[in-house]
């Protein structure tokens, strides 16, 4: 398919990307860069949804638009998310996740 | 065909307005709600009166003899075909009577409280109570079964509780009230108990069928034996406990006197004409059931009450509040009750002693009420209870003199006050039964003469005393039922009872007997020339007397010390010994129990509430691990 690059290399490159994503998210303290590796995890199930769909069913284009509804979602998130950053900042004049714990027991 | 269906509104007048007042009673004015709830009682009051007219002489008699009549019946409660409970309307003499006196002496109280009363605060609330309490005590006399009887019983026993705090905010008050209402309740344990006995051995609840001389009901249970005495016997000692708290019988008489703390006219109509007698009217009502099946539990009926009037009698002429001297005399007088019923037999002549207890309930429930309104009136003017703070009161308040003067000789026994014609049927019907109480009563006649005219002129004469302010003549709606009253205690004596109420129906010839008319008018003369002479000047004569009786006179004044032993029983018995155990335990082991279990759940809860750290990331870590951990068991036991 690709003109013969392999299911396999797109399929590594998309956890690679999961992976790295999931791991700023849980070791990065700035709430931006934590948005920015959670669009890293969306993006690799995007390629996935791409790769598949050519594979799968080269004449339908289900999977594009379902990436098409990722992106979509993902931009609405994170105008969300910054917001809420930006009345963290206001509050805390700071953005570390350590600090964001006012709801703790 | 007379129809006697609307003595049903006698009864639910009173509740309508008990409605209305209580739910409606602060959108009028004070004086408004006074008017309404009088208004409604006059209503009851004539239908009574019709209905008296009508039983007594329209209705056709049977054999010569009263009959008994439902006069509205609805079945309530329908448990079986033959287990139902009813409320109705039932007529005979005694209710019918009844509902004269009570809706009379009502009315009165009404009528007297709209100036009594005026400025207190709570008002309508007053005369809501009022009204709560005449339906309660109108539908205890017309009951038609003992269950029906029991449910306004209980109700009386409600309202009485709470006009006695009607001042709530007085400690004493509240004291009384609670007072009243735990020693009544405590009596009708053994009422509840002496119905459940007599259902279960007559099957029945009905008065017609249970108190009905040939019936069957009466030959029921008389062979069935229980440490000695039928079961018969044994049911009805315990309603005659009932019948004894509520009227203050010796032993549980100790609520009364306090139950003064209650408003003057509340006195006047509760603890002295209507409630009071209910236990002496639950005596008459089962009477043929005493007198054939149980002429033990009578004896009882006329030693309790014929100890229970001297007793009272006694330390009535020690007390210096006027109302707990009328109360004491209360105690007397329904002892004389009592003691009527307890020498009776039935039928005939025999059945003196019934008709004469009626009769006495009936001239009492005038003088005494009026006593009490005069008191009333007394305590308006000078704005003390107590009679060593009075003196001379003869010139203010001229109306109020002369009709305690009436009462008081009507309730000493000198003819022709209705007192006289009363007490000495009473007399005459001890004297042919039993000797011993016949002097009891004897003795008892001159001690009430001796009393009523002690605070007769304590108040009245004796020393001049200077007040705050000159005393004043009550109202004229406070006069006119006390004029009123004194003419119902000149001339109810003149009424023909033995043509009216007696234990059979059928009417009977009596006399006033001379040789025992005369020895009775001469006691009670004695005791108010007696008292003449102690208390129409001041003297020292009544301290010589206390100081010469010594231990005995100051037994009296502290009431032979029952306050002090009651208290003695429940607080260092009862309580050190079996409520406090029972304290410990609900303290230690069920509260115990629940006070661990939420122990535990807060020191586990306390320990595992780390978790949330309010740490983003931690949460992430585990969910992270959580997911990965299941995505490997997946693998794992999908390529097994």
């Amino acid at each position: 398919m690709f003109e013969g690059i392999p299911l396999t290399w797109f399929l590594i490159l998309a956890t690679v990307m999961f992976f790295i994503g999931i791991y700023g998210f849980l070791v990065r303290k700035n709430l931006i860069t934590i948005l920015m590796s959670l669009e890293l995890v969306l993006n690799s199930v995007n390629i996935n949804f791409v790769a598949f769909n050519k594979l799968l069913y080269p004449q339908h284009l289900e999977g594009m638009f379902f990436t098409m509804f990722v992106v979509a979602v993902a931009a609405a998130e994170a105008s969300v998310a910054i917001a809420i950053i930006i009345n963290i900042y206001r509050r805390l004049t700071n953005i570390d996740v350590e600090r964001v714990d006012e709801m703790k027991y | 065909m007379i129809t006697f269906s609307y003595t049903v509104f006698i009864v639910l007048i009173p509740f309508i307005l008990f409605l209305l007042l209580g739910f409606f009673g602060n959108k009028f004015k004070p004086v408004v709600s006074g008017i309404i709830g009088t208004t409604g009682l006059f209503t009851s009051f004539l239908l009574s009166c019709y209905t008296a007219w009508q039983y007594f002489f329209v209705v056709p008699k049977v054999g010569g003899a009263f009959v008994k009549l439902i006069g509205y019946n609805i079945t309530w409660l329908r448990f079986t075909e033959n287990l139902h409970v009813d409320l109705g309307v039932l007529l005979d003499p005694i209710s019918v009577m009844m509902l004269i006196v009570i809706t009379t002496v009502s009315f009165m109280v009404h009528l007297y409280s709209i100036g009594y009363m005026k400025g207190e605060k709570g008002f309508e609330r007053f005369f809501a109570f009022l009204s709560l309490f005449s339906f309660a005590m109108l539908g205890l006399v017309i009951a038609t079964n003992i269950f029906q009887m029991y449910i306004f019983w209980e109700l009386v026993g409600v309202s009485s509780y709470l006009l006695i705090g009607f001042y709530y905010e007085k400690d004493t008050a509240v004291a009384a009230s609670k007072k009243a209402f735990i020693v009544t309740r405590f009596a009708d344990l053994g009422f509840l108990i002496g119905i459940l006995i007599l259902s279960v051995t007559t099957k029945t609840f009905d008065f017609i069928t249970l108190t009905d001389p040939k019936g069957p009901a009466l030959m029921q249970g008389g062979s069935i034996l229980f440490m000695g005495l039928s079961t018969m016997t044994w049911s009805m000692i315990f309603v005659f406990m009932g019948g004894a708290g509520k009227s203050a019988m010796f032993p549980l008489h100790i609520w009364l006197p306090d139950a003064m703390e209650g408003p003057t006219p509340v006195s006047a109509l509760i603890h002295a004409a209507t409630m009071v007698v209910a236990g002496v009217f639950l005596v008459a009502r089962m009477f043929p059931i005493y007198v054939i099946s149980a002429p033990a539990a009578l004896e009882v009926v006329a030693y309790v009450g014929g100890f229970t009037s001297l007793f009272a009698a006694v330390i009535a002429c020690t007390q210096f509040d006027i109302k707990r001297v009328l109360a004491y005399s209360t105690m007397s007088q329904i002892g004389y009750m009592m003691l009527a019923l307890g020498v009776s037999g039935y039928g005939g002549h025999e059945g003196l002693g019934y008709m004469a207890s009626m009769f006495h309930l009936f001239t009492h429930a005038f003088f005494k009420a009026l006593l009490f309104l005069g008191a009333g009136a007394i305590i308006h003017a000078v704005h003390s209870n107590y009679m060593n703070e009075m003196g001379g009161l003869r010139k203010y308040l001229p109306i109020t003199h002369a009709t305690f003067l009436i009462a008081c000789l009507a309730i000493a026994g000198i003819p022709p006050f209705a007192g006289f014609f009363s007490k000495d049927e009473i007399l005459a019907a001890a004297f042919e039964h039993n000797k011993i109480l016949w002097a009891v009563e004897y003795a008892v006649a001159g001690l009430t003469a001796f009393y009523m005219f002690r605070l007769y002129f304590s108040v009245f004469w004796g020393k001049e005393v200077h007040y705050h302010h000159t005393p004043h003549e009550a109202p004229l709606v406070m006069t006119i039922p006390l004029m009123l009253l004194a003419a119902g205690s000149i001339f109810a004596g003149f009424i023909p009872f033995q043509n009216l109420v007696t234990s059979d129906g059928l009417p009977f010839v009596k006399e006033i007997e001379l040789s025992i008319a005369i020895p009775s008018v001469f006691i009670a003369l004695l005791g108010i020339v007696i008292a003449t002479i102690f208390y129409r000047k001041e003297t020292t004569l009544p301290e010589k007397l206390a100081k010469g009786l010594g231990g005995f006179y100051r037994a009296a004044f502290h009431k032979f010390y029952f306050d002090e032993l009651y208290l003695f029983i429940t607080k260092k018995i009862i309580f050190n010994h079996i409520s406090t155990p029972i304290a410990w335990f609900d303290r230690h082991i069920v509260d115990g129990g629940m006070n661990g279990v939420s122990f535990v759940t807060n020191q586990v809860s306390d320990k595992i509430k780390r978790f949330q750290s309010g740490q983003l990331q931690q949460y992430a870590w585990v969910f992270v691990s959580g997911a990965i951990a299941l995505a490997l068991a997946f693998i794992y036991y999908w390529t097994l």
